[in-house]
């Protein structure tokens, strides 16, 4: 019946909208997270080496040029060497006409290594150049990432994903609690319509909401202060995003089957979304975490749902990669509403 | 039973247990079309237990009911518009405006908005369109959720306690409102536990006590049945009690500081003595009442 699915669709967003600790847990706290972590990792990977540098010359002057180091200028060799011995410089480089030293601090290996490289590899360029023949093996330094080294391009899918689905377990479990226990469920069991409208008008509310979500999270992450950058393949991660959203809402069917309040509805969702929250690269990448870990992480939707929006969003994939995380969360769905068609009662006892 | 063409309702030897508690034990009765029925008795005795049934959204565990003719259990969808339930006072949508309420409903029954108007005059709501249901009165709550239980114009319509945990001013409006119901022509069944206020509103009352029905009839018929004696009170001081159990049809007297009681089988001479005698002042006659006849059926005093 149309009149039905429509009127409750109306009731339904009016109760989201009119409510406003719902209103602050679905938008402003998700956005509060990708503000923080957002300011907070903006400059990560985009920091330079410090250098110390006495005396001049073609090796120093490249150096500077180059634009990956932060070089500091000393009026004596002692004095920049005295700052590496106390570890506030990984190194120094020492030009005295043709002669090239670099005095480097070895308790910090790795940037050790890095300005050994740099260093070396700057001088032996010169090397080449002033010898005026071309060079025999040709060197090329290419990216294979693509912009990941910005924080925000993972941060977005990652918010965005939990957002969405911390309010669509939390909306469908604690709605259904709350009109059992209401009786509200028993007026609809009284009226002549049937499941259907009652259950596609909760879904049709939860995927607006989720989509506003979705627009809100995306629109501040764009801003030049935070600097996403969205791939061309990003609308390719709507059915992702869509299958994500039924994925967790079924989630939320089955616990508000279970619970008969909503304090318990509460702490079961809690249970099931904060532990997926962690483990699925919600605030940081997944890549990070021990390969045991990762492999633990692959039974979560989230997990799913937070590549596959990942894959669109900013790395910007085909359409053949659209697969494997819409069969898993859409297999997962099914599985998930056919466990809670089973558990569910009408009424509380 | 084949003459529910006659009766909105047949109820016939029904029965449902949980675990060892019977919680209806053998009920029979039928309602008529247009009949206000009343079941009573305290809280545990099955009326809500029984009223479910009647509704189809519990299942006998023996007997059968017709509603309207059909079997209502399990849940008959071409039967649902014809029954209007009122449920608990809460049972509405987080948020919404009485108004917004009435609509929803409205709409599942495919009933257009201009129903949800009139509902609200009917239950004397008009001034709260606006309101949100979480803002209204416990009596406005319970008004508004029998208007809901109205808004698809059901023929009979079932009410659990509508009067329950009201001030008595709201009840009093409620009983209006109950009223102006059964003036449209609907059968009501309805149960509550204040059995003056059944004998006020009912056509015929059914006293139910620990899951079985004890008597069924008019409140009238009831007390009639009773053969109670009436009790005349009278300041005290108005008459000596020698005086008193002298007059015509005094068959006992009693005093206490403040006040006389004669209880007599025939008020009419007994009070022509006192006419004549001049001695009115604060008399006071009481009759048998419901809770005289639940008294004498189950042998307790009546406690809701």
């Amino acid at each position: 019946m149309k009149g039905a699915f429509k009127s409750l669709a109306v009731a339904m967003a009016k109760s989201f909208v009119r409510d406003r600790a719902t209103l602050f847990f679905a938008f402003v706290f998700p956005l509060m997270f990708l503000v923080i972590f957002g300011l907070l990792f903006r400059d990560i990977g985009t920091e330079k080496i410090k250098l110390g540098a006495y005396g001049d010359g073609a090796v120093i002057t490249a150096l500077e040029r180059s634009g990956v180091v932060e070089l500091e200028r000393f009026d004596t060799a002692a004095a920049g060497e005295a700052k590496v011995r106390d570890g506030d410089l990984p190194g120094i480089v020492e030009a005295t006409g043709d002669t090239v030293v670099l005095r480097f601090a070895a308790s910090d290996q790795a940037q050790a290594g890095t300005v050994q490289g740099l260093v070396s590899g700057i001088t032996q360029q010169l090397n080449v150049a002033a010898s005026g023949k071309p060079a025999k093996y040709d060197f090329r330094a290419e990216q294979v990432e693509d912009s990941s080294l910005k924080s925000i391009q993972y941060l977005t899918p990652g918010i965005l994903s939990w957002g969405i689905a911390v309010t669509a377990v939390f909306g469908a479990a604690i709605t259904l609690v709350n009109w059992r226990r209401k009786q509200v469920l028993r007026r609809l069991r009284l009226a002549p319509i049937g499941i259907a409208p009652i259950l596609t008008s909760r879904v049709v509310v939860t995927i607006g909401v989720a989509i506003a979500q979705a627009l809100l999270f995306v629109g501040v992450a764009l801003l030049p202060v935070f600097g996403l950058t969205l791939a061309g393949t990003w609308w390719l991660s709507i059915p992702v995003f869509l299958s994500g959203v039924l994925a967790f809402f079924s989630i939320g069917m089955l616990v508000g089957a279970f619970c008969k309040t909503e304090e318990a509805a509460t702490g079961a969702a809690n249970i099931v979304v904060l532990p997926m929250a962690f483990l699925s690269g919600t605030f940081f990448p997944i890549d990070l975490a021990p390969q045991w870990l990762q492999a633990v992480s692959k039974v979560f939707p989230l997990r799913h749902m937070n590549d596959g929006v990942t894959d669109f969003l900013v790395r910007g994939k085909g359409a053949e990669a659209l697969l494997l995380p819409c069969g898993v969360l859409l297999g997962f769905t099914l599985v998930v509403s056919f466990i809670a068609s089973r558990v569910f009662t009408w009424e509380e006892s | 039973m084949t003459s529910s063409d006659v009766e909105a309702i047949v109820v016939d030897d029904i029965h449902k247990s949980y675990g060892d508690l019977r919680a209806v034990d053998g009920v029979s009765f039928t309602v008529d079309h247009g009949e206000f029925f009343g079941i009573l008795g305290p809280n545990g005795a099955g009326k809500t237990t029984a009223l479910e049934i009647m509704e189809g959204l519990r299942e006998p565990d023996r007997g059968s009911v017709r509603l309207l003719g059909t079997d209502p259990f399990p849940r008959k969808v071409a039967l649902l518009p014809r029954i209007g339930v009122q449920l608990q006072a809460s049972a509405f949508f987080d948020k919404l405006t009485a108004r917004e309420q009435l609509e929803t409903f409205a709409a599942l029954y495919g009933v257009g908005p201009a129903r949800a108007a009139e509902m609200l005059e009917l239950v004397g709501l008009t001034d709260k369109a606006n309101t949100r249901e979480d803002k209204l009165s416990g009596g406005q709550r319970q008004r508004l959720s029998i208007a809901c239980a109205l808004v698809h114009d059901p023929d009979i319509v079932f009410l659990d306690e509508p009067t329950a945990a009201l001030d008595p001013q709201a009840r009093r409006n409620l009983w209006d409102v109950l009223r102006a119901i059964r003036e449209r022509g609907k059968t009501i069944v309805y149960t509550t536990h204040y059995l003056d206020e059944a004998e006020i509103l009912c056509d015929r009352v059914a006293i139910m006590d620990r899951g079985k029905v004890l008597a069924l009839d008019t409140p009238a018929a009831l007390v009639r049945g009773l053969d109670a004696p009436a009790r005349i009170t009278l300041e005290r001081g108005a008459l000596t009690e020698a005086d008193a159990a002298a007059l015509p049809g005094a068959d006992e007297v009693t005093a206490d500081e403040q006040s006389l009681t004669i209880t007599t089988r025939i008020p009419a001479a007994l009070l022509t003595a006192l006419a004549e005698r001049g001695t009115l002042d604060g008399l006071q006659v009481r009759t048998a009442t419901l809770e005289d006849v639940f008294l004498h059926l189950t042998g307790r005093e009546y406690r809701a």
